[in-house]
């Protein structure tokens, strides 16, 4: 939702402060009744605001009737030398020093998709060659001049074009731009300026242009503050407020016999607003293994019953729900131990804390009731002990899923922790939640986290690389889906690796399906426990080397995802290994291609 | 039936388009196909159908444990796929190296077991694509193979263990090696895929050809069987070819030679059923394998190639004739049969426990369940034998009716082996009734698609309930055969039991009875799609008339007959009536 602020509101400050504090934390609900409230109130001088404010400019009519004008401005620039980059930053500047919120962007690192929700564009493009758009603009120049190009009637938009008149095609891309913005039905604010080599002065002019007549259509328009009408609304649940997405599906994907058990979890979205791309993660807020906290209440001698207060605000639970869902007991950290060691005088506690090295064996599989056991009980209040506890943070999870492919839900692939460490068997909070405690029908509350740098290349046509063995064949599901529901075309080939190839291919005959309809090119599989000798994904790799090499230098795009400890480290070295024998490079030159890869985006990792 | 011998010029192959396995084997270039590629995939643990019926002629087929069909779906996992692996083992005799590399390969790479086939020979099941290669080049490092073991082409040829007269055996035992060698495919497929051995470069010179099959190989699988009077125990009659030894002053001088039987049929389709092969005259030992060669080129040339369930030897006979088919045989091998000699069979179960045969040499008969080797956790069956073959220097026997003899045991040895037998409890069986130790069952659910209802899982079940009627009427040394398949394909050779299964459904069988003892006439259904309850109830009537009404001697097929409580199957045609 858009931030209110006294330069695109009717309301001073404090006013704007307050509402915007109150609005994100509005249900759907609420606001429509708040709406209705407003209007239906004699009182409702503020609803009838906008109208006077629309009257000092030309055409309230049209004001109203058109959409909202943010003060959100999105520069893009395409360049080649960096002159247009960094004029598209100086006009960045000169916009956010007259309180616009501006983002400025090389055109490759835009994502074309999100070229919709812009309402104010300025493009800065350069020529090249024969009238060519530079290299970082040619996929954006491709979209917007292809089939997929949206239709942008509700954007505003002005272009700086730099060129060299000594050749035939003069400003080529900037007025192609220029030309193909106003035929996607966009409406310039201010006239394109061709600038030849000396560009400094017509291009401040045109900065000064675009700044002038930007502020002129922001200031009466942003009363149409109540955007949430247009469908970039956002969804109203975040990480501070998480939505209770209801269990759909809930499967075990490994086969009778695993060492494993990974749950597929298909999770209802629906009414939440809430959108997601290939590659980004799903937060959850879990709950504490009640068997736990039962034992830890009990070590403590206390009583489940009594309450709690957990929060500044005052808020109360008991202290069993209290530590079920509100607090941290399943990790020790130093802080912690440190604080419990005050609280309680413990001589040994503090004595622990002393030595590091002794501190590091000790967190180490154990939780809160082990500390209970050998150090309590201390003989405090529980108010006093859960004053010390941290929070219960949400845990993250890539998106199994395409949101195009299965509107309104999303799925996750969870693997469920078990061990046993210093004589007791320990779950993890989360995965064993999903795997033993929920079910479809049951609800968790959850949010959206975006991750810009694990994203499908912006061209369907670059090949892809995806190496995802165990749970870190997610994203490259939800990849697959989305390449699918797009028909991206670009080749694509998975590496996934697990134990046993009976019962731990993960999302086996999707993988199978996908290698049959094309939409998967290649997939090479590692099972380590299937021969004597172990083998996983980068020896795949290795056995592959001349041909992954060849897709390398075609500009495929290289995804990593799962444990990050062994897995990515030893695929690092892969590539590193592959590119150096493959290319006849030197050790320094493979490791620079993979920088240089990391740099252009074609190589990226999502490790845990 | 009634054709004459005049109309020999007109014996024609059934006309129609071929069947899509004919097609499947004329692509395949001499049984390659594009096994070598399709078993180097890493995404499946599958191959293609196509190439799953060249396997066959490989020795091996995919299956997948039914039992997690669904569940694995849900799990989106491909079925349970593996392979069986059935061994090459004419006469069904295996030396101790061979039973310990069997052993081990089944650990290694099968479901831990061993499955001793109705047809003398061993399978495994359970073995993953990847490690096909090895579990074939292993047998092959202990002089076995598992060529032809499945196929349209002549299978396992089979034996009788006739323990007591080893010297006609060790003859009978060379024959079937013989006649197995030489009626081999010829193509180097198996080699090349298997083995490793490298391609011969194909030029039109050297162009590999199938001398006696041809392209297409046969229509349809093809069985030999020898028996050695009296025992009847690989059921000469079921096979396409049958040879019947004679022996005259304890020497071996030739075999009646049977022709046109076989098991399998379909449900419901009533011109597809059980045949007992024919005896059309006899011959010396020398022209065993000349006659072999040219029964199986007549079926080669005049089998049904359209419809495969018409497709087996048994139905070319009954079509052309059996005057014609032997008019046609002795037209292509130059010579006329012999008349038949005189020969009687007593049964066509096994012998149990110690015998003693020429040379001082031993014999022990051990039961086995199902045919099913393995540990169970109060019996170590698989452990046990495996002991004795570490230190055994006579051979293994496997039977026709799935069990296995340590065969060849001298005098100095017998104590230890004794000794072992005693160790690990293994059985002659003695302390089981003797209905159960003459029971067959094919291996069905869950590994084989063929299957529509249990049986090798299910019969010990059963029998134990059947037991007790048995203890009842006190009929617990009295042999009756008693035989279960989960499909009408006869792996179990159904229509061979005093008392015949075959699975319809799920817990639904069809009920036989009226087969004879020594497997000289077939039986005739009794009871249609029933269930336990109804098994048991039919049964508890009829073995209480049989322990009462029987007469002196009188088997449970032939009293059944008698009393009126089925009619005769006089032949295969009229199986159905």
């Amino acid at each position: 939702m858009l931030q209110l602020q006294v330069t695109n509101s009717p309301f001073n400050e404090e006013q704007a402060e307050l509402l915007n504090r109150l609005l994100p934390t509005l249900t759907e609900g609420q606001k429509v009744w708040l709406g209705g409230f407003l209007a239906a109130s004699p009182s409702a001088a503020v609803s009838a605001a906008p109208a006077p404010a629309a009257a000092e400019t030309a055409a309230p009519v049209q004001a109203a009737a058109a959409p909202a004008v943010s003060k959100d401005v999105t520069i893009l620039y395409g360049s080649q030398t960096g002159n247009a980059q960094r004029l598209a930053q100086k006009a960045g500047q000169t916009l956010e020093s007259n309180g616009f919120n501006v983002t400025v962007s090389a055109m490759s690192d835009f994502k074309p998709n999100n070229l919709k929700k812009v309402q104010n564009l300025l493009i800065v493009a350069s020529t090249h060659g024969e009238g060519d758009p530079p290299d970082n603009a040619i996929t954006f120049h491709e979209f917007l001049h292809g089939k997929r190009a949206p239709k942008l009637e509700d954007l505003q938009f002005s272009v700086l074009s730099l060129g060299d008149s000594s050749y035939e095609f003069f400003c080529q891309t900037g007025k192609e731009f220029d030309q193909r913005l106003e035929e996607l039905g966009g409406k310039r604010i201010a006239p394109r300026v061709d600038c030849d080599l000396d560009f400094d002065e017509p291009a401040a002019e045109w900065i000064d242009s675009v700044v002038k007549s930007l502020s002129e259509a922001a200031a009466p328009a942003a009363q149409a503050a109540p955007a949430a009408g247009t469908q970039v609304a956002e969804s109203e649940y975040s990480r501070t407020n998480p939505f209770r997405a209801e269990i759909l599906e809930s499967i075990n994907l490994n086969g009778r016999g695993s060492n494993k058990e990974t749950r597929h979890i298909e999770l209802s979205l629906e009414g939440s607003g809430l959108t997601y791309k290939p590659g980004d993660a799903l937060g959850i807020y879990p709950e504490n293994d009640p068997k736990l906290v039962e034992e830890l209440i009990a070590a403590f001698g206390w009583n489940p019953d009594e309450t709690v207060t957990i929060n500044k605000q005052g808020d109360v639970l008991s202290l069993r729900n209290a530590l079920l869902t509100h607090y941290e007991i399943t990790v020790l950290t130093k802080p912690l131990l440190e604080k419990i060691a005050q609280l309680t005088g413990v001589d040994e506690l503090h004595e622990l804390i002393g030595s590091s090295e002794k501190l590091k064996e000790y967190v180490h599989g154990r939780d809160l009731l082990d500390v209970v056991q050998q150090f309590g009980p201390f003989g405090v209040s529980p108010q006093d002990f859960v004053n010390v506890l941290r929070k219960m943070p949400a845990r993250l999870y890539s998106i199994a899923s395409s949101l195009e492919a299965n509107p309104d839900e999303v799925h996750l692939t969870i693997g469920a922790v078990r061990y046993n460490a210093n004589g007791r068997d320990r779950n993890g909070v989360c995965s064993i939640l999903c795997a033993e405690r929920l079910e479809p029908g049951d609800t968790l509350p959850v949010y959206i986290q975006h991750n810009d740098n694990f994203k499908l290349p912006e061209n369907p046509e670059t090949p892809v690389i995806m190496i995802g063995p165990g749970t870190g064949v997610a994203p490259f599901r939800a990849f697959m889906q989305e390449r699918e529901e797009s028909g991206a075309e670009g080749k694509t080939w998975m590496f996934f690796g697990d134990q046993h190839f009976v019962t731990d291919f993960l999302y086996q005959t999707e993988w199978q399906k996908w290698l049959a309809d094309g939409v998967l090119t290649k997939m090479d599989v590692a099972f380590s426990r299937d021969t004597a000798e172990k083998v996983y994904v980068q020896h795949r790799m290795q056995e592959n080397s001349k041909e992954l090499f060849e897709w390398l230098q075609q500009g495929a795009a290289v995804y990593v995802c799962g444990d990050e400890k062994n897995m990515a480290h030893d695929v690092h070295q892969t590539l590193i290994d592959i590119i150096e024998k493959e290319g006849s490079m030197s050790r320094e030159q493979a490791e620079k291609y993979v920088a240089d890869m990391q740099q252009q985006k074609r190589y990226q990792r999502d490790v845990y | 039936m009634s054709k004459t011998v005049n109309d020999l010029h007109q014996l024609r192959a059934p006309e129609g388009p071929p069947s899509d396995v004919e097609g499947i084997k004329e692509r395949s270039n001499l049984l390659r196909g594009t096994l070598a590629e399709v078993m180097q995939d890493r995404i499946s643990a599958g191959i293609p159908e196509d190439d799953n019926r060249l396997m066959k002629h490989h020795g091996s087929y995919l299956q997948d444990d039914r039992d997690l069909r669904t569940e694995r779906q849900k799990q989106k996992l491909e079925p349970a796929y593996q392979f069986m692996l059935r061994v090459r083992l004419p006469g069904g005799v295996a030396t101790s190296d061979q039973w310990l590399m069997m052993d081990t390969l089944a650990h290694k790479y099968g479901n831990g077991t061993l499955k001793l086939t109705t047809r003398e020979t061993f399978q495994i099941h359970g073995i993953l694509k990847w490690n096909m290669k090895q579990t074939i080049q292993d047998i092959h490092s202990t002089m076995m193979d598992t060529i032809a073991a499945c196929g349209d082409v002549n299978r396992n040829v089979m034996a009788t263990s006739n323990p007591y007269q080893s010297e006609v055996h060790t003859e009978v035992h060379a024959l079937a090696k013989q006649l197995s060698d030489d009626l081999l495919p010829k193509s180097r497929a198996y080699h090349e895929i298997w083995l490793g051995e490298e391609k011969v470069a194909g030029t039109p010179e050297t162009e590999e050809v199938e001398p006696m099959y041809g392209p297409l190989y046969l229509p349809r699988k093809f069985k030999i069987g020898i028996a050695v009077p009296p025992s009847n125990d690989i059921d000469v009659f079921s096979q396409d070819l049958g040879f019947i030894a004679i022996v005259e002053n304890n020497k071996l001088t030739g075999f009646n030679v049977t022709i046109g039987g076989g098991m399998g049929m379909s449900h419901g389709d009533t011109q597809t059923y059980p045949q007992l092969g024919k005896v059309i005259g006899f011959v010396t030992p020398d022209k065993v394998v000349d006659l072999a060669e040219k029964v199986i080129t007549i079926q080669r040339d005049y089998g049904n190639r359209s419809v495969r369930k018409y497709a087996r030897f048994k139905y070319t006979v009954d079509r052309l004739g059996l005057e014609n088919v032997k008019a046609e045989l002795e037209r292509r091998l130059g010579w006329t049969l012999e008349e038949a000699r005189d020969f009687h069979f007593d049964h066509n179960g096994d012998r149990y426990g110690w015998q003693k045969g020429v040379k001082g040499k031993w014999h022990f008969t051990m039961f086995v369940e199902g045919g099913r080797i393995v540990d169970y956790p109060d019996y170590q069956l698989m452990t046990g034998i495996r002991e004795i073959a570490k230190i055994h220097k006579g051979d293994f026997r496997l039977t026709a009716n799935q069990n296995l003899i340590i065969g060849n045991v001298s005098a100095q040895s017998k104590k230890k082996i004794e000794a072992l037998i005693d160790q690990y409890g293994l059985t002659e069986g003695r302390h089981h009734s003797a209905i159960r130790r003459s029971a067959l069952a094919c291996v069905a659910l869950p590994t084989c698609g063929l299957a529509m209802a249990e049986a090798e899982r299910y019969l010990p079940g059963l029998m134990d309930k059947i037991d007790e009627i048995i203890d009842e009427n006190g009929l617990r040394d009295k042999e009756i055969t008693i035989r279960m398949t989960g499909c009408p394909n006869g792996c179990a050779r159904h229509a061979l039991g005093e008392i015949g299964f075959i699975g319809k459904a799920v817990g639904k069988y069809n009920m036989y009875l009226g087969a004879a003892h020594d497997g000289s006439r077939l039986s005739k259904m009794y009871r249609e799609n029933i269930g336990e309850e109804e098994i048991l109830k039919e049964l508890r009537v009829l073995l209480s008339r049989y322990a009462n009404e029987r007469q002196e001697g009188e088997h449970f097929g032939d009293f059944v007959i008698r009393a009126g409580i089925v009619e005769a199957t006089t032949d295969g045609t009229n199986f159905h009536k």
